[in-house]
């Protein structure tokens, strides 16, 4: 089947061809400003558990905390918003006894996400995209989570694939222009989200582009499942995804090196969204925006980078700080790799011609 | 002639890949073992090991009759994701199932080769995978296959490629992740057809190099040399040439041992050349009228290093004196000088007796080591016996002359396959290997009831008793055997072996019903180690201290385990199989019985598995790679070459003779039973079957065999085939003191009667009941199970209960029409056997009953007619 292509990845790559793009910054942090108390996370849905924490339900009981982050954060220059549905799969609501709410969820979240995007594009005609959120769920296809039995697994593919279809399934019907599997610890977990995507496409008849952001556990550069970013690139690269890159992890100056490593390779568009620094003795991030956009200026300054952001610990005024400090850099150029066989184990292996 | 070059291509580098080849079922031998016995944890070392030595892909391959390959697939794949060591090179993933190959790539992280897809079964089903590894993201061997066959031209090899290149790279497939294996095929097999197979390989490569840009070229490298299997210098030889003019035309990758491949300058240039000419398909400048092929062949004998050392030292040690001539005679297992070297041996020694205590023992003793350290394999160490026992045989009238006590021994030990059961090539096996240790074994042969055993143990005085059995119900037979034992006061140890037997049931039934120690002996090569620390003055109480302990240890892990996992039968049978009837086979061409006199041996010579045959003589490995392999290579070629010359032997002097005999009857399936003649009572016959019962994963079904069934009506069908005749010549070994012609000739009718199931079932499924008209299949492919339809026996996994045998041959009148007898432990006579049901629905297939609980217990004696006590001993294995 012929699938309807996708207008919204043609329109950013349009954009991404004059100007280094901008993601927004972090949700849960933000959050956490509004002081909401219990009540206000559980509203009227009347769960059978304690919903505080449950940062993904607001979108149900209480839409205007999202909204108003989504809008500060196109006010602060961001040309895309990530929906706040991190956690919201089934795996990671049952936690919550909420995963009869996952569609309803991520359908509310894009939708929302979508309507301040409308509404910004409506002011200035400048496009702003949506990337629908796919986080990782707390179970890991390559890990046995006990050491008696490396052969065990909490989760299996298919139920995996499963979970993230539904997922996918809701963040598109509500509006998302692009499915962003992010801060992936598990490098199998996102071959099972893209298995997931390609799936909803067949059921969608049109294109569902692909956005993947890899996150490093390590200072050698791996992410939990052991994979370098190299290898990660080789094993995703037949989603032919929009953008790809890293996120959370570290701060950008633990981050520069992988960054280098991987804007090399990829023959597509880099997006990092590094925290804000690491996190001080009392876990909190205490990175100043100044700070944050000065190091990863130096990403856009070396040609490297095509969309920046903030992870953990950002506000809108970090994210402010960097759309000022990249305006008017240079895009990075893509690479062209000659065409050879990239395999990957937890490495990369390239076959010679 | 390129023998200037110095400029050799190796097979290093990046430039060429090596796929490490040790953790693949059908490639090694060692790690199937591993792999069958569940030992994953050694498996996951093999894997290692080869990423030490250097390979920079994996393939892994659990292709195996006797495998969930799925499950086997997945397991080992999660278990080495979760070593670094190993995850760290890319995986291939190698079946011949799509299934297996899904499951596989759902388990790994990285990017993965996918080993194979081809078009056999037409573009849709291609590109329908092909789809598929794109999505998982994974590169891909395609196979140069069409919907025609194998590419064997170089025309066919390069259309076939091409034209997978363009249906791949037109659904966008990259063409980097493309490669393409152009089937490596046998040469200088004296078949004139096959000459240019080999240079068709290397010039389709250089072809579709051009072809189609990006691509890769793989290939299996050991097929090339096939037909000279057992000289490993002509076959290095050929690889290494091979390689040498494929890599430059674009061979980039190969499926092969790097450590059986010489370096192309430093072979012998007159083997080079012959072997270029074989490669290339030249005829050899030497001029005349001989053959490229005819100069190899000639060539190679030359060649065979081992040989020419053989040789000279056949011309050599006739010359040495006696005493190391019977050693040397022992070592090899050489019998033609026996007699005359004992009888000089004899005239040298004061008395008799010294010969045996002397070189004899000492011959043995050598051949002991040898074995215990693995450098002998049995099949040498029974030649070796035969060597023994004739020597002995010449010395005993003279030894008896002069009123000797016989040499006095290490031990005595008693013998014997229990009551019930027919089975002894191990028992016998174990004798010889305690008879080389010097031991002194009275072996009282198959059947025997307790009572003898213990009347003999007590007046020969035996130091030990071993008993052997072979089929379930002698597990039991064997606690019986204990319990009397204890009863008639016995202390001496007690050995349990045999194919059966296990730890497990030896710690949790045996050992508790004697006091005695009781020991289970794993294989042959233990025996000896067993039985001399059991003999030994300081050894033996803390060996057998020692194995009390271990065995208590099985219990109490056993009892702290509780209930296993099981669903109860309801549920069980909640999640039975659903058949798809609209699919079952149509009524048999031929219903009711036929009845074979005397099956044409030749013609089942032709169709033997010959892997099994390697296993009796506990040489472990899959015909024909274990000629080829490292360790046991050469003693399976010596035993393959003796097997050939008696199954000569046997085919051209009519030696033994098969019957049998097949039903097809009309059925209904009735809950788990199947009804025969549903629609005649007086002929109605109830066969109760068995169903899993323990928890699935991954949706799969709980079986039992009437879920192949069709309930509004179907066929089912029987058979029992026996192989005749062998006693005579049994009779005739024995009298030669021809233990190995023995073991052979046994192991030989056991070849026979599979085949010939094989071969019936096959008549079954093209003619008798023909819903298989059409079926065209290899000796490999029926090897391998690849047809439609089940034929499981009585007693075995899916259907482990063998009192249904007396059921199945009451239908079959199996003992009139084939001779087949059996007995009180539902063994048949003779031993080499098989009988079995046939269920020819397309979704029928193997499975292993397992454990049942309480429940279906009670349901089956019921079904059956019987009471519970009677259900409990038959069904005894499935209960724990």
């Amino acid at each position: 089947m012929t699938l309807i292509p996708s207008t919204a990845r043609t329109a950013l790559l349009e954009q991404a061809s004059q100007r280094i793009l901008i993601t927004d910054g972090a949700f849960g942090t933000e959050i956490q400003n509004f002081r909401l108390s219990e009540a206000d996370y559980a509203g009227a849905l009347g769960l059978a558990r304690d919903q505080k924490g449950n940062n993904d339900i607001l979108a149900l009981t209480k839409p205007d905390v999202p909204e108003s982050i989504h809008r500060a954060y196109f006010a602060a220059g961001a040309d895309i918003a990530e929906t706040n549905t991190f956690s919201a799969n089934r795996i990671s609501q049952a936690d919550y006894a909420a995963e009869h709410l996952v569609r309803e969820i991520n359908l509310e979240s894009a939708r929302l996400a979508r309507r301040v995007a409308d509404e910004f594009t409506a002011r200035d005609g400048r496009p702003r995209f949506v990337a629908g959120a796919i986080g990782p769920t707390n179970k890991t296809l390559s890990l046995s989570p006990d050491v008696n039995d490396p052969g065990y697994r909490e989760v299996d593919w298919d139920t995996l694939v499963d979970v993230y279809a539904e997922q996918t399934h809701a963040l598109v019907e509500g509006g998302a222009d692009f499915i962003l599997i992010e801060t992936v610890f598990d490098t199998l977990n996102a071959k099972a989200g893209i298995m997931a995507v390609r799936q909803v496409e067949q059921e969608l008849g049109r294109e569902v582009p692909i956005m993947l952001s890899m996150t490093l556990t390590d200072l050698s550069g791996r992410n939990l499942s052991g994979h370098t970013v190299e290898a990660f690139w080789y094993a995703v690269r037949h989603a032919r995804p929009l953008t790809i890159g890293l996120n959370c992890s570290f701060g950008a100056t633990q981050l520069r090196p992988h960054v280098k490593a991987l804007a090399e390779i990829a023959d597509t568009l880099i997006m990092v969204y590094p925290n804000a620094g690491l996190p001080n003795e009392l876990g909190e991030y205490d990175e100043m925006p100044p700070t944050t956009a000065g190091l990863v200026k130096e990403w856009a300054d070396a040609g490297q980078v095509n969309v920046l952001g903030g992870c953990c610990g950002s506000t809108p005024a970090h994210i402010a700080a960097i759309a000022q400090a990249v305006e008017g850099l240079p895009v990075r150029q893509l690479p062209h790799p000659a065409p050879l066989t990239r395999l990957a184990g937890l490495e990369p292996f390239v076959m010679a011609s | 002639m390129t023998a200037e070059t110095t400029s050799t291509p190796r097979p290093s580098g990046s430039s060429f890949v090596n796929v490490g080849e040790r953790t693949n079922v059908t490639g090694s031998a060692a790690f199937k073992k591993l792999i069958l016995a569940g030992d994953y944890a050694k498996a996951v070392e093999v894997a290692r090991q080869q990423v030490d030595n250097g390979a920079q892909v994996i393939d892994v391959n659990m292709d195996e009759g006797l495998l969930d390959a799925v499950e086997a697939m997945t397991t080992y794949l999660k278990l080495i994701a979760a070593e670094p060591d190993i995850a760290r090179v890319p995986v291939m993933i190698d079946s011949s199932k799509w299934e297996v190959i899904e499951a596989g790539l759902k388990c790994v992280s990285g990017k993965p080769i996918v080993n194979s897809i081809s078009m056999k079964e037409g573009e849709d089903a291609f590109l329908a995978q092909a789809r598929k590894c794109m999505d998982y993201g994974a590169a891909v061997v395609v196979m140069a296959f069409d919907e025609k066959g194998q590419a064997d031209t170089k025309a066919r090899k390069v259309e076939i490629c091409a034209r997978a290149y363009g249906l791949l790279t037109g659904i966008g497939f990259p063409p980097e992740d493309i490669i393409f294996d152009p089937n490596v095929f046998a040469v200088a097999t004296g078949i004139e057809e096959h000459d240019r197979y080999a240079l068709d390989f290397i010039e389709a490569t250089a072809e579709i190099k051009a072809r189609c840009p990006h691509v890769h070229i793989s290939g299996g490298l050991s097929n090339l040399s096939f037909s000279f299997r057992g000289n490993e210098t002509v076959r290095r030889a050929m690889h290494s040439v091979f390689l040498y003019h494929a890599i430059p035309a674009g061979m980039d990758m190969a499926i092969v041992n790097a450590g059986q491949l010489d370096i192309y300058d430093q072979i012998d240039p007159v083997l080079r050349e012959a072997c270029e000419d074989v490669v290339l398909a030249r005829q050899p400048a030497a001029g005349g009228e001989e053959t490229a092929t005819e100069r190899l062949i000639a060539l190679a004998e030359s060649f065979k290093g081992r040989d020419k050392v053989a040789e000279k030292e056949a011309e050599e040690w006739r010359g040495w004196d006696v005493v190391r001539r019977l050693e040397h005679a022992l070592v090899k297992g050489l019998d033609a000088f026996i007699v005359e070297d004992t009888e000089e041996a004899r005239l040298l020694h004061a008395r008799p007796i010294e010969v045996i205590e002397g070189p004899l023992m000492a011959g043995m003793n050598t051949v002991g080591d040898l074995f215990g350290s693995g450098k002998m394999f049995l099949p040498q160490v029974v030649k070796s016996a035969r060597v023994m026992k004739k020597a002995v045989a010449h010395l005993i009238p003279y030894i008896e002359a002069q009123k000797e006590a016989g040499a006095r021994a290490k031990g005595r030990i008693v013998m014997a396959t229990v009551k019930g059961d027919v089975h002894d090539i191990g028992k016998n096996i174990v004798g010889v290997v305690l008879q080389c240790n010097g031991y002194e074994v009275i072996d009282l042969g198959v059947m025997v009831p307790w009572s003898k055993i213990i009347e003999t143990a007590q007046t020969e005085q035996a130091d030990i008793i071993g008993l052997s059995g072979l089929i379930t119900p002698s597990l039991d037979e064997m606690v019986t055997m204990a319990e009397e034992m204890q009863r008639a006061g016995l202390t001496i140890p007690l050995l349990i072996g045999g194919a059966t037997t296990s730890k497990v049931h030896t710690a949790l039934r045996i050992d508790p019903a004697y006091d005695g120690p009781v020991i289970h002996v794993l294989d042959a090569s233990r025996a000896v180690g067993v039985a001399s620390q059991l003999l030994s003055d300081t050894q033996a109480d803390g060996f057998i201290a020692a194995t009390a302990d271990e065995y208590q240890h099985v219990r109490d892990a056993r009892a702290g385990k509780g209930a296993s996992k099981l669903l109860s039968l309801d549920d069980a049978r909640a999640n039975g199989f659903v058949a798809d009837f609209s699919e079952k086979a149509p009524p048999p061409q031929q219903p009711g019985l036929h009845v074979f006199p005397e099956w044409d041996l030749a013609d089942l010579a032709e169709c033997f598995d010959w892997t099994p045959f390697f296993r009796a003589w506990e040489l472990a490995g899959t015909y024909p790679a274990i000629l080829d392999d490292a360790v046991v290579g050469e003693s399976a070629r010596s035993l393959f070459a003796d097997a050939q010359a008696m199954l000569g032997q046997i085919i051209r002097e009519k030696w033994l003779t098969a019957r049998g005999v097949v039903g097809l009857w009309p059925c209904a399936r009735h809950g788990d039973d199947v009804v025969l003649h549903p629609d005649a009572d007086e002929l109605s016959v109830r066969l109760p079957f068995l169903r899993q019962q323990f928890a699935k994963s991954r949706g799969r079904a709980n079986f039992c065999l009437a879920d192949f069934i069709d309930p509004a009506g179907d066929w089912i069908g029987g058979f029992a085939v026996g192989i005749h005749g062998i006693e005579p010549h049994l009779e005739r070994f024995r009298a030669g003191h021809d233990d190995y012609s023995d073991i052979l000739l046994k192991a030989l009718a056991d070849r026979f009667a599979e085949a010939f199931a094989e071969r019936l079932h096959a008549h079954v499924r093209t003619t008798l009941w023909g819903y298989a008209p059409g079926e065209q299949l290899t000796n490999e492919a029926l090897i391998r199970e690849q047809y439609r339809g089940i034929r499981p026996a009585p007693g075995y996994p899916a259907c482990p209960d063998h009192s249904l045998k007396p059921i199945l041959f009451d239908l079959l009148r199996a003992t009139d029409n084939t001779g087949i007898t059996l007995t009180e432990s539902q063994a048949m006579l003779p031993t080499a056997a098989v009988s079995g049901f046939y269920f020819g629905h397309p979704d029928s297939q193997y499975f292993g009953v397992a454990t049942i609980g309480r429940d279906q217990l009670q349901d089956y004696a019921a079904r059956r007619g019987v009471d519970l006590g009677v259900a409990e001993r038959w069904l005894r294995p499935n209960l724990d």
